[in-house]
């Protein structure tokens, strides 16, 4: 058996697997070894089931496209049988009785769910420090954020603790820590992967999607959970193309868009020379670049935090203490359990967005601040919408630094809001995106390049980034120790 | 919306149902307004031709068949209640 199957890809572990040199339990074994040497650590798993995944091992089916892979999942995702906490003390003891769309549709293309991984709370942060359980530690510097709120589902990628992971982005959870972790994450088209099953933050802007090694890798990922589910009325009906098939097509002829708004000072020097050259070498391959402007850019996040925690604040009503989650003791009624069962489960990030989503749709500024907010959203979807009449993909940086010291942000909510500036106005206009390592700052830390493409243009993402990544070997190195 | 945005702690916490305590009145309070003040910059934006976006993508009524369909059972959905009595939620008392 060869060594080291953590280390392999899922293409990789899927020939070996097929040509029956290793079986799908030899993997969770080694996995399993590789978590209790690096996790504690790292910090990333909350939870696993490792009689469960063997217990699928056993029963994989080594003919589906997945058959015998075990993938990660963030803990904002329903696994039936497995807790689900969301980052957050109001889940404790819960345990999911049902699988989320995208985990019945990864168990049935033959993947194996195994272990929840540590997020921000209720997917609210950039860092991983919004979690209630605990901190996760970036594998490349571990004094350093792995970014949020997918963070440990990129920590553990890049650590080699897990295969693969799932993520979700609600305004660059699955992009960002990607950069910060120096692995690829991609953001579906909003509607490409069913909500259903997803604990919802904001729930026109969520989307669940991939976090792997390589592209090729997201490819395989996004083929098994993409797709229409009735259970989720978002969704998009309309066909899965062959994401394997895109990634070989090259990026001569492709049309590709630097926005000038997403070039600007600010920027670590070394992040703008790394994305800068990223866009050179798709250049050499054929790519024509041209400059572009999505006009809009500076109210995306003032849009953003006015929508997403004014869907918070209703999408967080549910925890009420009734059916599920925490219940503070001894209630003096009904009103006295809904106050303090939300005032004792909910951290404090969750609590000011709530807050601010409950203020900004409260009688008398609906319509200065939430009404305001979804135009100017129309203004930025508008932006896209002309850009991508010009060209195929947009280029930019993913962040503006690479990955933070653990604390730098934590008292300044807003501070850490700003840094969200190149992933958030996807989300507000639905397209989809990508990050692929690109590079490596002065001090050894991951920097990522962010692909953009149109509505359902994952084709393009993936044969973008895969140009890239075939050029070049940053997604080959392991931070130590790995 | 203005520079010296103010928000109402309390009647805000109360609405959206959440006991704070007087130093999480205090540091809210000081937060939002901050974050209230930045987000005054949207005024900057012209939309007075513009409709209002709840959803990325042109949404339409999704309707399915009136038929019954497997669902959760009833063990499945009590399965995490914090409180039961056989196979109901039990909640404080709410009618005298």
């Amino acid at each position: 058996m060869p060594d080291a199957l953590h280390t392999l890809t899922i293409a990789e572990l899927r020939t070996l697997l097929q040509k029956r040199e290793i079986s799908p339990a030899d993997i969770i074994h080694d996995l399993e070894a590789s978590i209790t040497a690096r996790d504690p650590e790292i910090g990333a798993y909350l939870h696993r089931d490792t009689a469960a995944a063997l217990a699928a091992a056993e029963k994989a089916d080594l003919s589906a496209p997945l058959g015998g892979i075990p993938v990660a999942i963030k803990d904002v995702l329903n696994v039936q049988g497995q807790p689900a906490t969301a980052g957050s003390k109001m889940l404790r003891g819960y345990i999911s009785p049902y699988d989320a769309t995208c985990i019945a549709k990864l168990k049935s293309a033959g993947a194996i769910p195994f272990g929840k991984l540590n997020m921000d709370e209720f997917a609210m942060g950039s860092s991983n420090e919004n979690s209630a359980w605990q901190l996760t530690r970036n594998p490349w510097d571990t004094t350093r954020v792995p970014g949020g709120s997918s963070g440990a589902s990129a920590a553990a990628v890049a650590a080699r603790t897990a295969i693969a992971s799932l993520g979700s982005d609600t305004g660059g959870s699955i992009r960002q820590p990607a950069a910060f972790c120096g692995i690829t994450g991609l953001k579906p088209t909003y509607g490409r992967v069913s909500r259903y099953g997803l604990i919802a933050y904001a729930s026109s802007l969520d989307q669940v999607g991939p976090m792997t090694r390589t592209v090729e890798d997201a490819a395989l990922v996004l083929q098994a959970i993409a797709g229409h589910d009735p259970q989720d009325s978002t969704s998009l009906n309309a066909p899965v193309p062959d994401y394997s098939a895109a990634l070989r097509r090259g990026v001569s002829g492709m049309k590709i868009g630097l926005p000038r708004e997403y070039f600007i000072d600010g920027i670590d020097p070394a992040v703008r020379a790394a994305v800068e050259a990223g866009v050179k070498e798709l250049e050499r391959q054929g790519a024509t670049v041209r400059e572009i402007s999505l006009p809009h850019t500076r109210f995306a996040i003032a849009a953003y935090y006015i929508i997403a925690t004014a869907e918070a604040s209703a999408n967080l009503a549910r925890f009420d203490g009734v059916r599920y989650g925490h219940r503070c003791d001894t209630p003096a009624d009904l009103r006295d359990m809904y106050d303090r069962s939300r005032a004792e489960g909910f951290g404090p990030e969750v609590k000011r967005r709530i807050i601010l989503g409950t203020y900004v749709l409260s009688s008398g500024y609906y319509d200065a601040y939430y009404r305001k907010a979804q135009k100017v959203r129309t203004l930025i979807a508008r932006d896209f919408a002309e850009a991508f009449k010009e060209v195929d993909l947009i280029a930019s940086p993913v962040t503006p630094t690479a990955a933070f010291k653990i604390g730098k942000n934590a008292g300044d909510p807003l501070q850490m809001y700003l840094a969200d500036i190149f992933t958030i106005a996807n989300n507000l206009s639905g397209v989809c995106g990508i990050s692929v390592p690109c590079g490596y700052s002065a001090e050894g830390l991951p920097i990522g390049l962010q692909l953009t493409g149109r509505p359902l243009g994952e084709e393009d993402l993936l044969r973008g980034a895969f140009a890239y990544e075939q050029a070049t070997d940053w997604h080959r190195r392991l931070p130590q120790k790995s | 919306m203005s520079a010296t945005a103010h928000i109402d702690i309390k009647k805000t916490a109360d609405l959206a149902r959440l006991r704070l305590t007087a130093e999480e009145e205090t540091a809210y309070t000081a937060q939002l307004e901050r974050i209230l003040e930045y987000v005054g910059q949207l005024d900057e934006a012209d939309t007075a031709s513009v409709e209002a976006a709840a959803h990325p993508h042109e949404l339409f009524d999704v309707m399915r068949s009136d038929a019954a369909r497997p669902g959760f059972v009833m063990e499945a959905a009590l399965s995490n209640a914090p409180r039961r009595s056989g196979d109901q939620f039990m909640v404080p008392k709410v009618v005298e």
